[in-house]
């Protein structure tokens, strides 16, 4: 209650943002946190694209045009960690950050301090994981998966760096999830019960603990690492009597539970979308908390399924492929109940909707070509192919990237006070929505062909999907330069958003005022069930 | 802007449509064995499932669309839930997955048994070939060679047309028996590479200080194509593998002869070889076994591949250099190959880079010094 007693006397002037740009690097402040947290997953997101269009452009034609083996793999790794790490989380972390004190009825996060730690981590980690790109021996090139012993004892040098760096963003998540946790658990308004949070807070809830989980994880996988190089021992040696593919169980025992991270708030704002430009309640909130819950505790007993090779015994096999396969229950269960909330709904499609319902359905196919996948035996054709390519691909780009951008356009309003231009965001929906698919259908078919994945050339029978690909994927890269054109006209010019800024909306963050006061609620308000979702 | 997006739509319509003229490369292959065949129908089971459900699901996701629009003055309705509708679909999804999991427990079962076999081949996977081995329990009847690319660099680099089986062409195929149980140990000697031929229906990661098995009874004779398929580094997208099946007499012919060709071999490691011999073999070593990392002309990658054009190693004493090449240099991309060459290809290649890229060192390197330096082995 210290927050209430707290807020009767600061209530004056003195307490807008400061000036200047150490206004940035001081702030404690949820929102300045959240938005520096956005634009620099955003800045992110830009690098990565370019990794993968260099990447693309390669693949364009048979034979090497523009880059060397080496440097492809440099860009395929980077790719990936960049995208992972870089841009997706902390997107995740960002809307977190602006949305979690409005939507629970609280002034700022429980722990602001740290909050701003968490963040400011993040420039160095990834200034200095990419900066050994430009070293001398270069940097990683052993896929983002990290493989030992192709990245401990067969690595480039600057591998130390990348190590370096994984323990720092690993620092930034656990912060950042304790805090969200601390948040959710202590500074909810009075009334609002667990059952009655918002689902993105309940998805970012269950996401805060995996990744309170995990990440220590992957922090001692990246330390063992670090002894088998600089130290002689053998965890991941064979010949020292360590074993490579032990680094593969503890890498997934991180790694299955981190896609879930990386989907579980989208599940969250997809939620939030479809009721408000449906008009209608969420159907089916509890078991949409259930099924949440279930997807978390399953991601922990799944990861031998990335291992479908590595030869484990056949009872071993037989688990990983039943456990893989419950997972489409849950996930089946979301997707029914968003469908089930449009129905016989009254529906507008303003973008933030238009990328919502792209999500639903490609993030579906996504989950098809998981279901083929967690079937062993006929994983062994798809195994490390553009087919596994194409299913995590259509999971996080038209899954995760779309829940982002349409959280964007969906609480711009809110953020800045001003509203977006609908034509230029419905342009920018129909070119990512044709890019995205008009890359990564065709990578389904090279990769049933036969086509492995990380290759920097291939042949002659894939030509014809991978030219389709590429152009995909300049289309879809070129197409973000519209998004970012939007974002820039709306804060600058936009025309003014009200409060509850969509007809349709429901939850405490639209009543307050657009653009939200720098503390969202001096006074805890009241928490009714007209503006709670469902129940 | 209108016109724009249609022509954008319209080209990719005809290519998306030449594509679909070549129909057969559009889904999975059936392979030629039992095995893969069944997998085949398993792969096409599960996906005309996931049709099925998409159509339904994706149908009445477009129909509400369709129909259920502001636009169309439709009043939202206010229901948000349904114990009857939840409870359905979550049971009956569960129905389907054990309808497919009894089929694909039953194939996963027939794939682990690996005994009765008829002949076995240990895969080793190396930076970057792949290394095939007959065991036989009578060990004189046991051989070895390596399999490399054949693609020449001219064609990858876009100098000469690329041919029909561009990047999926090797020196030297494995050869197997149609019609036999071979049973395929799977290793690697330095970093973890896949083994995979599509039509078999088999892939098996390659771990060093692992030996996974696999095993394959192929009906028809004919040649068989496959690739790495677990990152490698720098040439993981160079090391195909490349099965011939053979019909059976001609098998066993063919692997006769090896034998005899192997103690024609092994015996002439007690010949000495004039500068010219030497330099001739040497070249052929080189370019199959050193030219990928330190390139044609000797001048390496450095610093991860030293040139060895001008390096103080080949132009150094000649036993340094020989031990450097047969012991390798651990922590780097330097193999031992001493474990991969034999006496007669270490002398003349380390003979070739010593008077090689401006290099003259002005020595002899015989296979005898190489059997003194590596204990008479």
């Amino acid at each position: 209650m210290s927050e209430v007693i707290h807020a009767d006397h600061h209530d004056d002037h003195h307490h807008g943002p400061e000036k200047g740009l150490l206004r940035w690097l001081y702030t404690t402040n949820h929102k300045d946190i959240g938005t520096l947290y956005l634009w620099f997953s955003f800045a992110m997101f830009l690098v990565g694209g370019v990794l993968a269009l260099v990447i693309r452009a390669e693949l364009f034609q048979p034979g090497l045009q523009f880059i060397q083996p080496e440097f492809f793999n440099q860009m395929t790794t980077n790719h990936g960690l960049i995208m992972v790490f870089g841009a997706i989380m902390p997107a995740f972390v960002g809307l977190a950050n602006w949305l979690i004190p409005m939507q629970v009825g609280a002034p700022d996060m429980a722990l602001p301090r740290m909050n701003n730690l968490s963040f400011w981590i993040l420039p160095f980690a990834f200034g200095m994981m990419i900066s050994t790109l430009f070293m001398e021996g270069g940097g990683p090139n052993f896929g983002w998966t990290f493989y030992a012993p192709l990245s401990t004892t067969y690595a480039p040098d600057s591998v130390t760096y990348f190590i370096f760096a994984v323990h720092l963003m690993g620092a930034s998540s656990i912060m950042g999830s304790i805090n969200i946790i601390a948040t959710i658990l202590n500074m909810r308004a009075p009334g609002m019960t667990l059952m009655k949070m918002p689902l993105f807070v309940w998805t970012w809830l269950i996401t805060a603990y995996l990744l309170i989980a995990v990440m220590p994880v992957l922090a001692g996988a990246v330390t063992m690492m670090l002894f088998d190089i600089h130290f002689d021992t053998s965890f991941f040696n064979a010949a020292g009597g360590g074993d490579p593919v032990m680094f593969q169980h503890i890498f997934w025992f991180f790694g299955h539970p981190e896609v879930y991270i990386m989907i579980l708030p989208a599940f969250g704002i997809v939620s939030h979308i479809i009721p408000t430009f449906a008009r209608k309640p969420l159907f089916g909130y509890s078991s949409m908390v259930y099924a949440v819950a279930s997807i978390a505790f399953l991601s922990f007993i799944v990861w031998a399924h990335h291992m479908f090779t590595v030869g484990m015994p056949l009872a071993g096999q037989l688990f990983f492929m039943y456990s893989t396969m419950l997972i489409a229950v849950p996930t089946g269960v979301k997707v029914f109940n968003w469908i089930a909330t449009m129905w016989r709904g009254s529906m507008t499609f303003e973008t933030p909707m238009l990328f919502a319902i792209a999500f639903v359905v490609l993030f579906t196919m996504g989950g098809f070509s998981g279901l083929m996948l967690a079937i062993t035996p006929v994983d062994y054709q798809y195994h490390d192919t553009y087919f596994v390519v194409a299913h995590f691909h259509y999971v996080l780009v038209p899954g995760a990237l779309f829940s982002i951008i349409a959280a964007v356009y969906f609480w711009l309003p809110k953020w800045t006070g001003k509203m977006y231009d609908e034509a230029l965001g419905k342009l920018h929906f129909w070119l990512s929505f044709i890019g995205v698919n008009v890359t990564f259908f065709p990578q389904h078919f090279s990769g049933l062909a036969g086509m492995p994945r990380r290759i920097p050339d291939y042949a002659l029978q894939f030509a014809d999907f991978n030219m389709v690909s590429s152009i995909g994927a300049f289309i879809f890269g070129f197409s973000q330069l519209v998004f970012l054109y939007i974002l820039i006209n709306t804060i600058r010019s936009g025309k003014p958003a009200e409060g509850r800024s969509w007809d349709g909306a429901k939850g405490l963050e639209w009543t307050l005022p657009s653009p939200a006061p720098y503390h969202s609620f001096t006074y805890p308000p009241e928490v009714t069930d007209a503006e709670m979702q469902g129940q | 802007m209108k016109k724009l997006i249609l022509q954008v739509a319209g080209t990719l319509i005809l290519m998306l449509s030449a594509i679909w003229v070549q129909a057969d490369q559009l889904n999975l292959r059936p392979g030629v064995t039992e095995i893969s065949k069944e997998v085949y129908s398993l792969h096409m089971l599960i996906l005309w499932i996931c049709v099925a459900i998409g159509v339904v699901v994706f149908g009445v996701l477009f129909y509400s669309v369709y129909a259920h629009r502001k636009s169309k003055g439709v009043e939202a309705a206010q229901f948000h839930h349904s114990t009857k509708l939840e409870l359905a679909w979550t049971i009956v999804p569960t129905l389907i997955l054990v309808g497919m999991a009894y089929p694909a427990t039953e194939t996963l079962i027939k794939m682990y048994d690996t005994g009765g076999e008829d002949m076995t081949v240990e895969v080793r996977g190396y930076q970057w070939k792949w290394q095939y081995k007959y065991l036989d329990e009578d060990y004189n009847r046991t051989f070895s060679f390596f399999s490399n690319l054949a693609t020449p660099r001219s064609q990858i680099n876009n100098r000469q047309v690329k041919a029909d089986t561009y990047l999926l062409e090797v020196d030297r195929p494995l050869k197997i028996p149609a019609n036999r149980k071979v049973r395929f140990l799977i290793t690697a000697e330095d970093v973890i590479h896949a083994w995979w031929v599509p039509d078999f229906g088999i892939k098996r990661d390659a771990v060093p200080g692992v030996v996974n098995d696999l095993w394959a009874i192929v009906p028809e004779p004919g040649i068989y194509r496959g690739q790495c398929t677990e990152l490698c580094g720098k040439d993981h997208g160079f090391m195909p593998i490349v099965v011939e099946v053979l019909p059976e007499l001609e098998f066993d012919a063919w692997y006769a002869s090896q034998i005899t060709t192997e103690v024609v071999r092994t015996e002439s490691f007690d010949d000495t070889f004039s500068h010219d011999q030497l330099m001739v073999k040497g070249e052929e070593v080189y370019g199959t076994y050193c030219a990928a990392c330190h390139l044609a002309e000797g001048q390496g990658i450095p610093p991860a591949f030293p040139a060895i054009a001008g390096s103080a190693v080949a132009m150094g004493p000649r036993d340094d250099h020989l031990r450097l090449v047969i012991e390798g240099v651990t922590g780097s991309g330097m193999q031992a190959f001493g474990k991969q060459l034999d006496p007669v290809e270490l002398a003349s290649v380390v003979h070739y880079q010593r008077h090689s890229f401006g290099n003259d060192a002005g020595d002899l390197s015989q296979p005898g010094d190489v059997i003194n330096l590596s204990g008479g082995q």
